[in-house]
């Protein structure tokens, strides 16, 4: 099998692709990483309602460092901005809004992620002595959709998107899109379902690299 | 006359046994009542539990409290803060036991505690090692597992006001897990940067009643700072 050329989407096109797909109104809470950068690239007019499980709703962007409100930080502890329209709870509020169905939206890096949803993003062994699980598994047993940014490889060229994880669960069942760096792909009934791949990427190429069955759309 | 302030750290602490679980409020360093743990530290009490959200930073604050030998288990969602040198070594060695909660996880646990919940199912976990050995149960077609209240003996809460009815405020993210280990707690201690007159917090601006609240310390701590 040749391999032909192709451009691989950036961290930065990999956040705006995300960006574009959310619409005006809904509730996003956004993890540590490349998922923190989808913010950047919904513009301020589509109104976009940010969470972060700190207890914050209405999260704007980094403040300017001469305007720094050393009592509003994120979830991730960097300082942010509230909108207006923001709004504090506490951490049992911010934790409801997540677990009682409230977001339309979370986005995720992932470890893995496989094609019956089942996503893990916490551990990477069994022996880990002391994981550290924060609000993840909250948010992805917890908010309406759950999509993932990842790489679609490790750095090794391992595969990412699986037929089962083999690193502890963070929850089953949950993701419904992933944005890599070489595809975009639905996670249905049928399994992963490609809905756009990097220019220049075929479908064949994007297999070779994928662990787990790869459908066109129906 | 009903006056819940008291004018020493000694009156703060007074009467904390050994053994018994902390609950401790704050995100990062905001909203966290710095200098009540402090106050621990100087206090003695040993063999505690402690549950907050991270393990404690570099080598004050919790994290001394840790390496004095005085904590016996940790409960908490995120033991890698930004400088968890302290917890990782005793860990390490065997010296301290951890219990991982996910953060709403521990956040609902604290509440239901503070609202006679004694336990409650939730699909957080499920499917994964936090639902090891736990009571599984299915409703309307979803998979739960129970959890437990998480009782405080003491709970350790910073405010941005307080009135000497315990009445208080907070500022920010500086509420973050303050108003539910109020709730939780049997023994409500809070540092706060203001104290205000009786009446001065509207009575629609009152965060948490205090009702939840025994004893108030006026520590103008100053911003938060350094995570």
């Amino acid at each position: 099998m040749s391999d032909s050329a192709f451009t691989p989407f950036n961290r930065v096109q990999m956040a705006q692709r995300a960006a574009a797909d959310i619409p005006e109104g809904w509730y996003v809470n956004l993890g540590i990483g490349i998922p923190t950068l989808v913010a950047d690239h919904v513009p301020l007019d589509r109104e976009v309602i940010f969470h972060s499980e700190n207890g914050i709703l209405g999260m704007g962007p980094a403040p300017a460092k001469d305007a720094i409100e050393p009592w509003l930080i994120n979830a991730g502890k960097q300082y942010i901005t509230l909108r207006q329209g923001g709004s504090i709870c506490h951490h049992a509020d911010s934790f409801a809004m997540i677990r009682g169905g409230h977001l339309d939206l979370c986005v995720l890096g992932a470890f893995q992620v496989a094609d019956n949803g089942d996503i893990a993003n916490w551990a990477t062994s069994e022996n880990d002595t002391a994981p550290a699980v924060g609000g993840a598994m909250d948010l992805a047993a917890g908010a309406k959709r759950l999509w993932v940014i990842m790489d679609h490889t490790t750095k090794d060229g391992t595969s990412k998107l699986v037929n089962k994880c083999s690193y502890p669960l963070t929850a089953e069942s949950c993701v419904k899109r992933v944005y890599t760096n070489l595809a975009t792909l639905d996670v249905t009934d049928r399994g992963f379902v490609v809905l756009g791949m990097a220019p220049g990427l075929t479908l064949e190429n994007l297999q070779a690299r994928t662990d787990a069955k790869l459908h066109l759309p129906a | 006359m009903i006056d819940k302030t008291v004018q020493s750290m000694a009156d703060a602490m007074a009467g904390i046994k050994d053994g018994s679980t902390v609950l401790l409020a704050g995100f990062g360093s905001v909203g966290q009542p710095n200098a009540l743990i402090d106050g621990l530290i100087e206090q003695g009490a040993k063999d505690l539990t402690v549950a907050a959200n991270n393990a404690g930073s570099g080598h004050v604050g919790l994290a001394r409290l840790m390496e004095l030998g005085r904590v016996r288990k940790i409960v908490c969602s995120f033991p890698r803060s930004s400088d968890p040198v302290v917890f990782e070594t005793l860990y390490r060695a065997g010296k301290i036991e951890l219990e991982i909660v996910p953060q709403g996880t521990i956040a609902e646990r604290i509440r239901a505690a503070g609202a006679g919940v004694p336990a409650f199912f939730t699909a957080t976990g499920v499917g994964t090692k936090m639902a090891v050995g736990k009571e599984h149960r299915e409703i309307d077609g979803r998979t739960y597992i129970l959890e437990n209240a998480l009782y405080g003996d003491v709970g350790l809460v910073e405010a941005w006001e307080a009135d000497r009815w315990g009445n208080l405020t907070y500022k920010l993210a500086g509420r973050n897990f303050n108003p539910i280990v109020a709730m939780a707690s049997k023994l409500t201690i809070v540092q706060t940067q203001h104290v205000v007159g009786l009446g001065d917090i509207h009575p629609d601006h009152v965060h948490t009643p205090g009702i939840f609240v025994d004893r108030v310390l006026h520590i103008p701590y100053g911003d938060p700072g350094g995570f």
